[in-house]
């Protein structure tokens, strides 16, 4: 098993018992890492029916092959559970330097299960793993707690932790690392801190196995050096994610006002050449990564100032935009203020954003919050975030997230709760992109753009790297109603290529941003594993997962399928009402036949269930089973 | 020739400590680098590279005269190497290390490695002593 570090930690919280194995070599040979060990051990061992802030749930840490060696972006990190949003299936990935150092310390895998009986931290010191109290800890937020534990432990540990908004089980509180890196959504913070644990540290200074040493070595050095001569690494780099927001608004996909509409005229204030000029101090760059995305800065407000990460394009789009906030030193101190509390700066910025609406329409009086809140305030944002981390008054049903809260408000606020399976909506407005809402529709854990980018697609009609679109522009002149039909192959190759990276356990930028050629993960992935697997045959891995993660949704979510896979109101009877796509929007129609030429295409019925012979087509003929039975 | 890096350039990435270890020992593993990068964050937020400038505190101390010079560059011996520890506590930069127990020491053999790998461009090769840009 080269590449790996080959072992698997399973840790009982309850018990406070660390249980080390060899890491499964059937688990490894049918779902490589990552994501596909999350989306296979989670079928495999989470009680059916778990609570999914229970000590039941698992809360699984996976690497994958390529995590941790010299080859470009080799940092991310993969965490699953069952989905603290809608009961489903949920992982997060983040980068940084964490998922490295666990191998490192020898563990591809770590799963945790239980409930420890005192706030607590999981201490891994190369072979030596302790659960010690962390009382002391508790209540902190996660940056302060980060720094803390790095002086109580030592610099060169590698830390996870939570805020004050995932100890309270905040439905969109994050997991945190590397001071402004998050695995930011479904919850998974809520998942470590039903587990009483508030953070986990890292050491590892062993060595990896490589296939071929001498080959990997002489490959990065390539890889490398094709990177650095791709247009986009000077391009794209300097202003990394933030660097699209221009390009967004100009077509007009730009979330704005809770998604009232997709064009914000004060966006040039807060895009990518804001972050750089107004705010960064640093790039601040994943394990190997060669195009650090992360701008790390310095940000001064009315409110107070603070060292930030970011904003990077998702916290601009859901802080910025979304909560009309005015200058990037605002979208910058609410992304600290997110950062310190535990919150997920997409879900935290679509939950506010809803409740200004609710507001705005008189469903949240002044009596309720004990003050007036809105749209381009600063402080009614910070208020907010404050409210829901800590779940005081109203913010105890906020942080339930849009679409529970939407339930409990009623009055049509279903209609502008911005989501899907209970996750709110990332940074892309979709009223006159199919391709892209139908990834919205599809991606399994709800709402989130990283399964399938299809909006370049959908604007432009091609494959472009990210990079060419930017530099290519946006017009800014009014859009042509987009053709509804035919979308779904283009979001299904989507949906197997962009997850394929969380599998191997890198990031896919340089391959999406600057259009780094697959072809060259083909051979990392031979020279460092040994194994002779093509791009298409690891892109079947990738298609088996998607079945899978479905699977495990209809299994764990009753009456799971189509109705779980439809926006909000707001996306189907509203034209956007300003910008390049005024006047635009999907009808319920055109929305159904997105669905249904999807489902068709990926052998599913028109429920959307996968049919079993769909299962044993990609292997799961244990799964098709398993459903059958059910 | 001498090593210099420019601290400004620097995002952190390690991929210069992964270099490191294949040029020097061929292993792959960071714990096993012959220079160090700080990462100094939440504040003052900025990365600082720590590198040999083959200042020879290292031969000076060593009990057993591990240590050597060839062409400039102290070397040293494995065969030699005691794993004391002499040398780590005396080394200015703090590059000079024991990574692992019963293995010798690991110090910069000015290889290069580093230098090639690096996708920013934080080190490069000067006339006369180390010197270091930025803070």
């Amino acid at each position: 098993m080269k590449g790996y570090a080959g072992k698997l930690l399973r840790f009982d919280l309850s018990k406070g018992r660390a249980q080390v194995q060899p890491l499964p070599e059937e688990l490894v040979r049918d779902y490589i890492g990552g994501r596909g060990f999350v989306a296979k051990l989670l079928w495999d061992e989470l009680p059916s029916g778990a609570d999914p802030l229970g000590p039941e749930n698992l809360l699984i840490i996976a690497t994958g092959p390529l995590s941790g060696h010299l080859l470009p972006a080799s940092g991310k990190t993969h965490f699953g559970a069952k989905s603290p949003v809608n009961g489903g299936y949920a992982d997060a990935n983040m980068g940084g330097h964490f998922g490295p150092a666990l191998k490192y310390a020898g563990f591809d895998l770590v799963i945790l299960t239980g409930r420890a009986a005192e706030p607590s931290l999981l201490v891994i010191d190369d072979g030596k793993v302790e659960l010690r109290p962390a009382g002391d800890r508790w209540g902190m937020g996660a940056l302060e707690a980060e720094e803390r534990l790095k002086d109580d432990l030592g610099r060169e540990f590698e830390l996870l932790t939570i805020g004050p908004a995932g100890e309270r089980k905040v439905r969109f509180a994050c997991l945190s690392h590397d001071f402004g890196r998050q695995a930011g959504r479904c919850g998974l913070g809520a998942v470590l801190g039903s587990k009483n644990l508030k953070a986990l540290a890292v050491r590892g200074t062993g060595s990896l196995q490589v296939h071929d040493l001498k080959g990997l070595y002489a490959k990065a050095k390539v890889a490398y050096a094709k990177i650095k001569a791709k247009p986009g690494f000077k391009g794209w780099t300097p202003e990394g994610t933030a660097g699209i927001t221009d390009w967004v608004n100009q077509v007009g996909a730009f979330p704005t006002r809770n998604f009232q509409t997709s064009f914000f005229p004060g966006h040039r204030a807060i895009n990518g050449r804001a972050v750089v000029e107004r705010l960064k101090l640093t790039d601040k760059g994943c394990f190997c990564c060669p195009t650090p995305c992360g701008k790390y800065g310095h940000t001064r407000t009315s409110l107070g100032e603070a060292f930030v990460e970011g904003p990077e394009y998702e916290s601009i789009a859901l802080l910025g935009g979304n909560l009309e906030l005015k200058t990037i030193e605002e979208v910058g101190y609410a992304n600290f203020l997110c950062d310190q509390l535990g919150l997920d700066t997409i879900s935290a910025g679509a939950v506010a954003s809803f409740a200004m609406e609710c507001f705005e329409k008189g469903l949240i009086t002044e009596k309720d919050l004990g003050r007036k809140i809105a749209f381009g305030s600063l402080s009614s944002a910070a208020f907010l975030f404050d409210l829901m981390a800590r779940r005081e008054g109203l913010g105890d049903l906020l942080a339930e997230g849009v679409k529970i809260a939407a339930e409990r408000i009623g009055r049509g606020s279903a209609g502008f709760a911005i989501q899907v399976k209970g996750l709110e909506w990332s940074g892309y407005e979709c009223r006159n992109a199919p391709g892209m809402m139908l990834s919205y529709l599809t991606a399994d854990v709800g709402a989130h753009h990283n399964r399938s980018w299809a909006l370049g697609q959908d604007v432009a009609g091609s494959a472009a790297s990210v990079h060419d679109l930017i530099t290519a522009g946006g017009k800014g002149e009014r859009m042509a109603k987009a053709k509804v039909g035919g979308q779904a192959a283009k979001v299904i190759e989507l949906q197997h290529l962009r997850p394929l990276f969380d599998i191997l356990g890198i990031c896919r930028l340089q391959y999406m941003e600057l259009g780094f050629e697959v072809v060259h993960y083909e051979d990392l992935f031979g020279l460092v594993t040994g194994r002779k697997m093509s791009w298409e045959e690891l892109l079947k891995v990738s298609e088996k997962v998607w079945h899978l993660t479905r699977a495990f949704s209809v299994r764990e979510v009753p009456g799971f399928g189509r109705a779980h896979d439809l926006p909000p109101a707001r996306f189907f009877t509203e034209p956007v009402p300003t910008g390049p796509n005024q006047g635009h929007l999907l009808k319920r129609a055109e929305l159904e036949r997105l669905l249904d030429e999807y489902y068709a295409a990926r052998g599913w019925d028109e429920n959307g269930l996968p049919e079993p012979k769909t299962l044993e087509k990609v292997g799961l003929e244990d799964v098709a089973a398993a459903l059958e039975s059910a | 020739m001498e090593l210099f890096a420019d601290h400004n350039l620097c995002s952190g990435c390690r991929a210069c400590l992964l270099a490191c270890g294949l040029e020097n020992f061929g292993e792959m593993t960071p714990a096993k680098a012959a220079l160090k990068i700080q990462a100094l964050f939440p504040a003052p937020g900025r990365y600082r590279v720590q590198l040999c400038d083959q200042c020879g505190r290292c031969a000076e101390v060593c009990p057993v005269e591990a240590i050597t010079r060839e062409e400039g560059v102290w070397l040293v011996d494995p065969e030699e190497c005691t794993s004391c520890g002499t040398c780590v506590a005396e080394c200015p930069h703090g590059v000079i290390t024991l990574p692992r127990e019963d293995e010798p020491a690991i110090k910069c053999t000015l290889c290069g490695a580093c230098v090639e790998i690096c996708p920013r461009d934080v080190f490069s090769w000067r006339e006369g002593p180390l010197k270091e840009m930025g803070q």
